[in-house]
């Protein structure tokens, strides 16, 4: 059974997927700690600007920029598209995050103020239900793929 | 570092103390079932109120919190004018205001919606009710020296019993007496003047109400001659002139018709010194080399001259010795004497005025005015069958009356009459007399209660005559009331809180509350016991407001869990025997302070540390700031707060660091220059750091050679940055202060900065820049504040140095920020006023590792707080130092629906450590009822505070959004309201004028002022520095600050002697003029004799020994005793250059690009819907 690129590039989505899964469970968990005054901002944010959360934004965006230009390498339009507001959230919020030397987008000293909070925890679940979708949906281009493949190939 | 157990946010000591917080966090949780906990700075997070309601934290902000953006289309803005034709539009739309309203709720025991009683509509003949007025009006000012001896003898029953005794002469002589005599203003003043008891004597006798009909006015607006005239009906107290005897009336209280007219003007306004502007005074026995201010020569208008030359030398005397107080017979015979007239025939023009909209009353009619109806009714308020009568019809909650008998006038706030017929439908609708009657008492519940409107457009003078006061917190309970916070140091914006979040978005108002927690108070009780009595759910103090379920179990009034109470909390120090658990001062007074146990201590108390940070870069040493500075602290060493353990240090910075040694032994300090600032450290571990005491000598050596040890310097940089790391460096171990002057932009080593102003766009509508060039400094106040070690910034600077950014190192560290732009020591001026507030800053209590957190009932949620501290939980603000000139606020959303509880509490729990090295949690608790209607609701509102949170709000916005953003959302936040109060009046779209409640009157000159503030206006050139600084002053001055900032109090001051008298703190009788609107209508050109007297330069008052000049000194320091530091006075001529200093802050006046206050008004007309 020949593997396709297009294939390659779902399986990928697929890996790196399960990651970014994980990374905003972190996120919400983070900001839910945060809210219950489990743990002192600037911890928080240190944590995730320099490593989870804060510095986890970053990698975050790049393993999902990763996949997608695979996708756009290999020609699966569809799944592109669908990525592609996220992509431009991604760079919007990128591009407007408060000043600071770091390459984190959350302010220690901001992040308190509730609307922030609620809408960062909320910016968190909504992803978690997008990666979440997209996971069986890449799973579902990965199948199809392999199918084409099968199919062209027979 | 943090670490992440439960309790790490009560750590306020979270760095370098290793063990302890593991330790205690253990045992606590074992112990948690068995044992009271103990919790490091009063606050428990695994217990915080937080707990207590989880979901509600996270709530949106709802939009009602945010003023709407909305855009307004240029087409809707008002033309330009040029500034004459404004004033003139200005005089077209007014009317005549006998009233003017007088707020005074400071005073009263009633709710701040119950007017006063004298105003009740009521039927008529029978009734005495005009005295009444007069009385209210005289008692006000006396409530308010409580301490005059002549005082105490009336009640109000007292009086009303007088009254009504005098019911039958009165209305007998009403048909009689009818000409209004000319009464000269002077005698108008000096019956404002006379102590209570006298005007109790004068209504005992039946003549005194004689002279209750004046004709009324009927003077359509219209009608009102265009300019000279008209600008007399503005002013209040021009009226007397066209009607005599009106002033006195009740409400009026104490304004000081004539003075307008009179030329001289003070103003008063810290950041610049007050302006007095002396013009002829009539007698010119007082200040004789002061001259006229002609400001505007070309106003049209002027007002009619009052002869006050009346008043005699020998009543003000009189006024003036205590003595002569005391017996209230002294003045009394003068006044009937002097007046010819009565003065009560006042009321009945006034009323008459009132009404004359609605009703055909016939100018010299003998009817009874609705307004004497009122006077009427109320009195008979008590046991007449009317009573239940108008019972029945007022919806609003009736306690009131069940509480107090006559309620001592909360609000003497009268309506500009003529908008009482907008009131409601129904009045317009009838004419017969009876309906008449009717709608006359509608006016006058609704007067009662606080609720008539007023037409901001008909009635430009819309401020009260002396001050406005804080609303009352009614909580239905005098013993509550009486433990309520006090207004100067916790506020909300509404007096009522709304039962949902649907009523608050209804009511447009935003909701939150204002906090100066560390206020200098003069009476503070202080409780040292072995536990401090907590909710062990929420940990809230108690508090006034909890509910005693037992003798022994009381119900928190945050989360309403029961706890138990400990047996010593029965025991009553005072009187030494246990009982009721009421008599403990902790639920006597709601502002309470206790010496916290060791449990709230994570390490011993920190000693009270200083570091002072120099700049001598080369534009510092220009500035001179080193000789005052250095001179300041000479003589104030001794005086720093603090302890024997007090530490103190110096360090000078350019391109290099200089330290300065101070170690047992040397002579002479010992400098040590450190060049290499990239990676700092310090050149010897101690010394640098030295007792305060122990190395007196030196440190006064050092002091005195630091001005000119560095007058060759020819060194342009300034490494702000790494003079900060290092003082960081010093202080970590211990916590404390840091000083930092700052003349130059910080251009060298970490944290550099280039300089980012366009000159050239200074007036531009677009402010870019607001925002910080980078995060060195707030990630340097981080660290700071973790170590405790908070930065306070004086900015002597002559250029840009980009406050924006470096400030951040003040703003999260809890620190505070003053700004002497273009500072010269030769400059006297500013250079009195830095050192008067630099003296103030270094003697002014302080309070070391801080922590703040704010608790509110379940339901309401605080979610965005504003002030210099970091926000290190959700409600928990971590203040390295707290000063008493630090005022917070934060905002409130409502999350739950509050319907079945009768109240809400804020809790404000403060735990410091005092520079004696205690331990000590101030707690202040606000108790607020909930109210379930729009129309509670919007007359509720406290429009200064709510003026305080916008402006707050305004600042985030400008610098999350843009400046213009936040000038529309302050427009929008106007419209919304009043539309929202055109709304619950139910009026519909028929009537005209722009209507706003008694409450709110003020709002929209507050917003008109707001706009054209440095923080907020475009269009003037303004430096980006001071744009920064006003706004960082938006976010954390104290109330009564920002307001005076906002809204400079404006008074004249050269007829002193005609003015009601008030008492100052050490209960001295101050002759206290009304404030005047800051508009040049208001002043006046007279002539002085010596004009050229006043040089340009002139920064005191002279001293003379004549009794005009005492006055004045008196009210100077009256007006002084509020401030933290004395304000600079500077005297201005017409013609000096200085003129624009008081040009400027003519804010009712059109200027260049902004709006004159009437415009504005109309702008809102056309958009409020």
């Amino acid at each position: 059974m020949a593997f396709n690129f297009p294939a390659f590039s779902y399986i990928i989505a697929l890996i790196v997927d399960a990651f970014l899964i994980f990374f905003s469970l972190f996120h919400v968990i983070a900001f839910d700690e945060l809210k219950t005054d489990y743990k002192n901002p600037i911890d928080q944010c240190n944590s995730l600007n320099p490593w989870p959360i804060l510095q986890l934004v970053l990698p975050e965006y790049l393993l999902h920029l990763l996949f997608n230009i695979l996708f756009a390498a290999s020609g699966e339009w569809f799944s592109l598209c669908l990525n592609i507001p996220l992509i431009a959230y991604h760079l919007n919020r990128y591009r407007t995050r408060p000043v600071m030397s770091g390459c984190g987008i959350y302010d220690p000293t901001s992040i308190m103020n509730a609307d922030v909070l609620t809408r960062c925890q909320r910016e968190g679940w909504i992803k978690l239900a997008f990666y979440l979708l997209s996971f069986f949906y890449y799973l579902y281009g990965y199948v199809i793929a392999l199918e084409r493949d099968r199919i062209e190939h027979t | 570092m943090y670490q992440p157990t439960t309790n790490m946010a009560e750590q306020n000591l979270p760095n370098g103390l290793p063990g302890p917080p593991h330790l205690e966090n253990k045992k606590q949780n074992i112990l948690s079932q068995e044992k009271p906990h103990y919790q490091f700075n009063g606050v428990h997070s695994s217990h915080s109120s937080r707990s207590s309601s989880p979901s509600a934290r996270m709530g949106q902000i709802p939009s009602s919190h945010l003023p709407p953006s909305r855009p307004i289309p240029q087409s809707q803005l008002p033309p330009s004018r040029s500034p004459v034709t404004a004033i003139a539009q200005n005089v077209a739309g007014l009317n005549f205001i006998q009233n003017t309203p007088n707020t005074n709720p400071k005073f009263t025991t009633s709710s701040p919606n119950l007017q006063n009683s004298a105003n009740f509509g009521q039927n008529s003949a029978f009734s005495p009710i005009v005295p009444t007025v007069p009385k209210q009006q005289v008692a006000q000012p006396n409530t308010e020296l409580e301490n005059i001896p002549l005082t105490n003898t009336n009640s109000n029953t007292l009086e009303n019993v007088k009254y009504q005794t005098n019911t039958v002469p009165i209305s007998a002589q009403n048909s009689t007496v009818r000409n209004p005599t000319p009464v000269n203003s002077s005698q108008i003043t000096n019956q404002q003047l006379q102590p209570f008891s006298q005007v109790s004597n004068q209504f005992s006798s039946s003549q005194a109400y004689q002279t209750f009909q004046n004709p009324p006015q009927q003077r359509p607006t219209n009608q009102i001659p265009p300019q000279a005239p008209l600008i007399r009906t503005q002013i209040p107290t021009t009226t007397v002139t066209s009607f005599p005897n009106v002033q006195i009336p009740s409400n009026q209280s104490p304004n000081q018709p004539s003075n307008l007219p009179q030329v001289p003007i003070m103003q008063h306004h810290r950041p610049i010194g007050p302006y007095n502007v002396y013009s002829n005074p009539p007698t010119n026995e007082g200040i004789s080399n002061v001259q006229s201010f002609n400001l505007n020569p070309n106003a049209p208008p002027k007002i009619l001259p009052l002869n006050n030359n009346q008043s005699s030398p020998v009543t003000v005397q009189a006024q003036f010795r205590p003595s002569s107080m005391s017996s209230p017979n002294l003045y009394q015979p003068q006044i009937n004497r002097t007046n010819g007239p009565p003065t009560t025939q006042n009321l009945g023009s006034q009323k008459a005025n009132l009404h004359s909209n609605r009703y055909p009353v016939p100018p010299a009619s003998n009817t009874i005015l609705p307004h004497q109806q009122a006077n009427l009714q109320q009195q008979n308020f008590q046991g007449t069958p009317q009573q239940q009568q108008y019972q029945n019809r007022i919806s609003q909650p009736l306690n009131v009356y069940q509480k107090q008998v006559y309620p001592a006038q909360p609000q003497t706030e009268h309506p500009p009459q003529p908008q009482l017929g907008n009131l409601t439908q129904p009045q317009n609708t009838y004419n017969t007399q009876h309906n008449q009657y009717q709608g006359v008492a509608q006016a006058g519940f609704s007067r009662y209660w606080g609720t008539e409107s007023y037409d901001l457009l008909q009635n430009p003078n819309v401020l009260p005559t002396i001050k406005i006061e804080a609303p009352r917190i009614s909580l239905g309970q005098e013993l509550l009331d009486q433990a309520n916070c006090s207004p100067d140091i916790f506020r909300c914006t509404m007096t009522k809180i709304p039962e949902n979040n649907s009523l608050l978005q209804k009511s447009r108002l935003p909701l939150g509350v204002l906090i100066h927690p560390f206020r200098d108070l003069s009476h503070l009780p202080v409780i040292q016991c072995n536990v401090i009595v907590r909710c062990r759910a929420c940990r809230t103090y108690i508090n006034p407001f909890v509910f005693f379920v037992d003798s022994k179990r009381w119900k928190c009034n945050l989360c309403y869990r029961i706890n138990e109470l400990p047996e010593e909390f029965q025991y009553d120090p005072v009187s030494k025997t246990y009982g009721d658990p009421s008599r403990r001062p902790e639920i006597k007074s709601s502002t309470i302070e206790y010496i916290a146990p060791a449990e709230y201590m994570l390490r011993p108390p920190q000693p009270a540390v200083y570091l002072y940070l120099l700049d001598v870069s080369r534009l510092a040493i220009e500035s001179g700031y080193l000789h005052s500075t250095c001179s300041i602290l000479l003589e104030e060493l001794k005086n720093l707060p603090g302890d024997a353990r007090t530490q103190i240090g110096f360090l000078a910075f350019d391109s290099a660091l200089h330290f300065y040694s101070l170690a047992e032994g040397l002579s002479q300090p010992h400098e040590m220059t450190i060049l290499d600032i990239d990676d700092v450290f310090l050149p010897t571990p101690d010394n640098l750091l030295v007792n305060l005491k122990d190395r007196m000598e030196l440190i006064k050596e050092l002091l005195s050679q630091l001005p000119t040890r560095y007058n060759n310097t020819f060194d342009n940089n300034s490494a702000l940055g790494a003079a900060l790391q290092v003082g960081y460096k010093m202080m970590s171990a211990t916590g404390g202060r840091v000083t930092v002057f700052q003349a130059s932009l910080p251009n060298f080593g970490p944290g550099a900065l280039t300089a980012r102003e366009d000159a050239s766009q200074r007036s531009s509508a677009e402010v870019t820049q607001l925002n910080p060039a980078n995060d060195f400094y707030k990630r340097l106040a981080l660290e700071c504040s973790g170590q405790q070690v908070a930065v306070d910034l004086f900015i002597v600077n002559s250029t840009y140095v980009d406050i924006a950014t470096i400030s951040g190192i003040s703003r999260f560290s809890g620190g505070c920020i003053y700004h002497f732009p273009l500072f010269k020591t030769s400059n006297t001026l500013q250079c009195e006023n830095f050192e008067k507030c630099f003296r103030r800053y270094l003697v002014r209590k302080i309070g070391f590792e801080a922590v703040m957190r704010i608790r509110c009932t379940r339901g309401l949620s605080i979610h965005t707080f504003h002030g210099n501290f970091f926000v290190r939980s959700t409600d928990l603000l971590s203040l390295p130092n707290i000063n008493p000139d630090a005022g917070f606020g934060m905002q409130v959303a409502i999350e739950e629906n509050l319907s079945d509880v009768q109240t809400v509490c804020f809790q404000a729990a403060l735990l410091y450590t005092s520079s004696k090295g205690e331990r000590r949690i101030r707690v202040h608790t606000m108790c607020l009822p909930i109210a379930s209607t729009l129309q509670d609701i919007i007359h509720s509102a406290d429009q200064q505070c709510i003026i305080g949170l916008l402006s707050k709000m305004a600042v985030d916005r400008s610098m999350q959004s843009s400046l213009s953003d936040a000038r529309e959302a302050f427009i929008n936040v106007a419209i919304d309201i009043l539309s929202s109060y055109k709304l619950s009046l139910n009026l519909g779209s028929s009537t005209s004028g722009l209507l706003a409640p008694n409450c709110l009157k003020v709002l929209p000159l507050y917003i008109s002022a707001l706009l054209k503030h440095i923080a907020f206006r475009i269009g003037t050139s303004t430096r980006l520095d001071d744009r920064v600084k006003a706004m960082i002053d938006m976010k954390t001055k104290p109330l009564y600050q920002l307001i005076q900032m906002i809204y400079p109090d404006l008074y004249a001051i050269h007829n002193l002697e005609n003015q009601e008298v008030i008492l100052n703190s050490e209960e001295e009788p101050v002759s206290m003029p009304r404030r005047l609107q800051l508009s040049a209508r208001c002043l006046e050109n007279t002539g002085v004799p010596s004009y050229d007297a006043i040089s340009d330069q002139m920064y005191e008052i002279p001293v003379l020994d004549n009794l005009r000049n005492q006055r004045l000194c008196q009210f100077i320091n009256y007006l002084n005793e509020d401030k933290p530091f004395t304000a600079t006075v500077q005297v201005i001529r017409d013609n000096s250059p200085n003129r624009v200093v008081f040009l400027e802050r003519l804010i009712e006046d059109r200027v260049e690009n902004a709006l004159s206050y009437h415009e504005f008004l109309q702008h809102l007309k056309t958009q409020v819907k």
